[in-house]
């Protein structure tokens, strides 16, 4: 049976160091997020617990799925001495990998990470803002929220899903690839050029996202070298007794709401329908890697993919069969793993997504990222009669994704909103309400400075007279604001908190 | 495309999609094509101004 899709997504920012010749990544990384703590701290606004680190004892990104590492595969290292906070929203915010990497709290719906997602971009643009008090005159920190830098270099946007143990990995991977690809045509950022060995822009003009062009195997370990479409780490931040979770690494980082919205939404649908059992056909590519890329370079959506049973199908064609189960599969289980009327809401928004990609795309422009940017790259290369190479549509593309309000094109392309300003707002600060991160959001908010550490899955107290104590949180569904919401009320310090946990011997 | 519409099965509330969906004529196309050209008035304002050197300039160290 499913379990409930607890979800959320983890970015790395793009980062540029202007008005110096000395800059450095992993520095200015560094820099970007403590102004923004310090900041935070200073005016008392709530964010970060200030003097909270993350608590690497339960990392190990190393861990396969499959059981065993091949030979030779590059196990994930953790970099322990860099900034690593943890937010009152329940969020982490880090460098990682010479970016400014932030995760969204878990949550129980696509809705509710889209929520977390913008006001993921608030805190990186607040970020930006704290820095440039810090920084030299002429300097600047500026946060992109893209995947390349046009350059062969990519960095992520990962989706998080929770899955049961007992599902077969071999159906998680047949079906979570089918939606992968052809999820494309809605996920995709877009993208002008090609970064694949030997293609230019001439070949490639413009393609549907950011990431396609570096995938290189089906399944595998890795993230940042020979990127596998689907990634077997194995590290599930919950009892691993019940739960994996899926750790997807194919996506892209979106700046429109809708596209977020589809992509987490249809996602944990479908991983719904594999746990259940429901998916009758399996479409395996014939070429997964290679699929990847003919979906993302197809602007007509138009071109059959080769399928491995000598048939082929089209993304839209396995996009409309995945959208019918999905709807069968409300009839006859329900929405509730996926967040219940949310659930409805992303099959509404799938099916009239689909249909206009079918019927003309462009009528899609300020729902999808691809589209709005395609829309607005074919505007400024009629106007100025630039060639497909021209730098100017290249600096149009990065600048859609800068997360500056007064140069950011995405913010002038007229997306459509489906969170208000208010409630992005304010999950900067509020945890959601029905997932773990509620409780380690308000332990956080009122006795950071009895908590030395925080993770996923634990929060460690210092209650000063007595050894450090670690409160076990492997349940993602517990620790809600009906579970824990009267008992956090109740208690005026953190050791009455865990006073009341021993006696109960509950959490 | 017309292949594509013998391999799909039409989901039922598409059609009606369709048809709420009728072109509206000229009048919707000339109005769109007046927002997109402010829209690029704008575009055009904000873009940094030596796209060359910005294109080039950024770098990043390739993450996950």
């Amino acid at each position: 049976m499913a379990v409930p899709k607890i979800c959320g997504i983890e970015t790395e920012f793009g980062i540029a160091h202007t008005g110096t010749d000395d800059a450095n990544p992993i520095a200015a990384s560094s820099l970007l997020i403590n102004s923004y703590l310090s900041e935070v701290e200073r005016t008392g606004e709530g964010g970060p617990a200030a003097g909270v680190t993350w608590d690497f004892e339960d990392e190990m990104p190393g861990n396969d799925i499959r059981g065993i590492a091949p030979l030779g595969s590059l196990a994930p290292e953790i970099e322990t001495h860099l900034v690593n906070a943890v937010l009152t929203n329940g969020a982490r915010y880090y460098v990682d990998h010479a970016h400014p990497e932030l995760s969204t709290p878990e949550c129980s719906n696509a809705l509710d990470v889209t929520r977390y997602d913008k006001a993921a971009e608030l805190i990186l643009r607040r970020s930006m803002e704290a820095a440039a008090q810090i920084l030299p005159p002429g300097q600047e920190l500026v946060v992109y929220k893209n995947n390349s830098d046009g350059k062969g270099n990519s960095y992520g946007c990962h989706e998080n899903y929770l899955m049961a143990r007992a599902t077969p990995f071999s159906q998680i991977v047949v079906h979570a690839t089918a939606h992968l690809v052809t999820r494309q045509i809605f996920t995709g950022s877009g993208k002008v050029g090609s970064e694949a060995p030997g293609l230019t822009t001439e070949d490639v003009p413009f393609q549907i996202t950011q990431r396609a062009d570096f995938f290189e195997e089906e399944v595998g370990l890795e993230t940042t070298l020979k990127r596998p479409i689907i990634n077997t780490r194995d590290e599930p931040h919950a009892d691993a007794r019940h739960y994996r979770r899926l750790h997807v690494i194919a996506g892209d980082a979106n700046m429109s709401e809708v596209a977020t919205f589809l992509k987490v939404g249809t996602t944990a649908i479908v991983l719904a329908m594999v746990e259940d059992n429901v998916l009758p056909r399996e479409f395996r590519f014939r070429m997964p890697v290679l699929a990847m890329r003919q979906v993302s370079y197809d602007l007509s959506l138009a071109k059959p993919l080769e399928l491995a049973d000598g048939t082929s199908a089209t993304a839209l064609d396995i996009q409309w069969d995945l959208l019918d189960q999905a709807r069968k599969y409300a009839d006859s289980h329900g929405l509730d793993t996926v967040g219940g009327s949310v659930g409805e809401m992303v099959i509404d928004r799938w099916e009239q997504v689909l249909a206009g990609l079918e019927a003309d795309p462009a009528t899609l422009a300020g729902q999808l990222d691809w589209v709005t940017k395609y829309r607005l790259i074919q505007g400024l290369a009629q106007r100025h009669d630039l060639r497909s190479d021209d730098a100017r549509l290249a600096a149009l593309d990065l600048q859609y994704h800068d997360l500056r309000p007064e140069r950011s094109v995405a913010a002038r392309a007229g997306l459509e909103s489906l969170i208000s300003a208010d409630g992005a707002q304010a999950a900067i600060t509020e945890p959601p309400l029905d997932t773990r991160a509620f409780f380690r959001g308000q332990c956080l908010k009122r006795w950071a400075s009895s908590i030395v550490a925080a993770n996923w899955d634990s929060i460690v107290f210092d209650v000063g007279d007595e050894p450090l104590r670690r409160v076990p949180m492997m349940e993602p569904s517990r620790g809600t604001a009906d579970h824990v919401g009267q008992l956090l009320a109740d208690c005026d310090t953190a050791a009455d908190l865990l006073n009341r946990l021993r006696e109960s011997g509950t959490r | 495309m017309a292949e594509r519409e013998q391999i799909k099965k039409p989901a039922p509330q598409r059609e009606q999609t369709e048809v709420e969906d009728a072109p509206a004529a000229s009048e919707q196309v000339e109005e769109l094509k007046a927002e997109l050209d402010d829209l690029l008035d704008e575009i055009d304002e904000v873009l940094e101004t030596n796209a060359e050197d910005f294109v080039k300039s950024y770098i990043q160290k390739g993450g996950q």
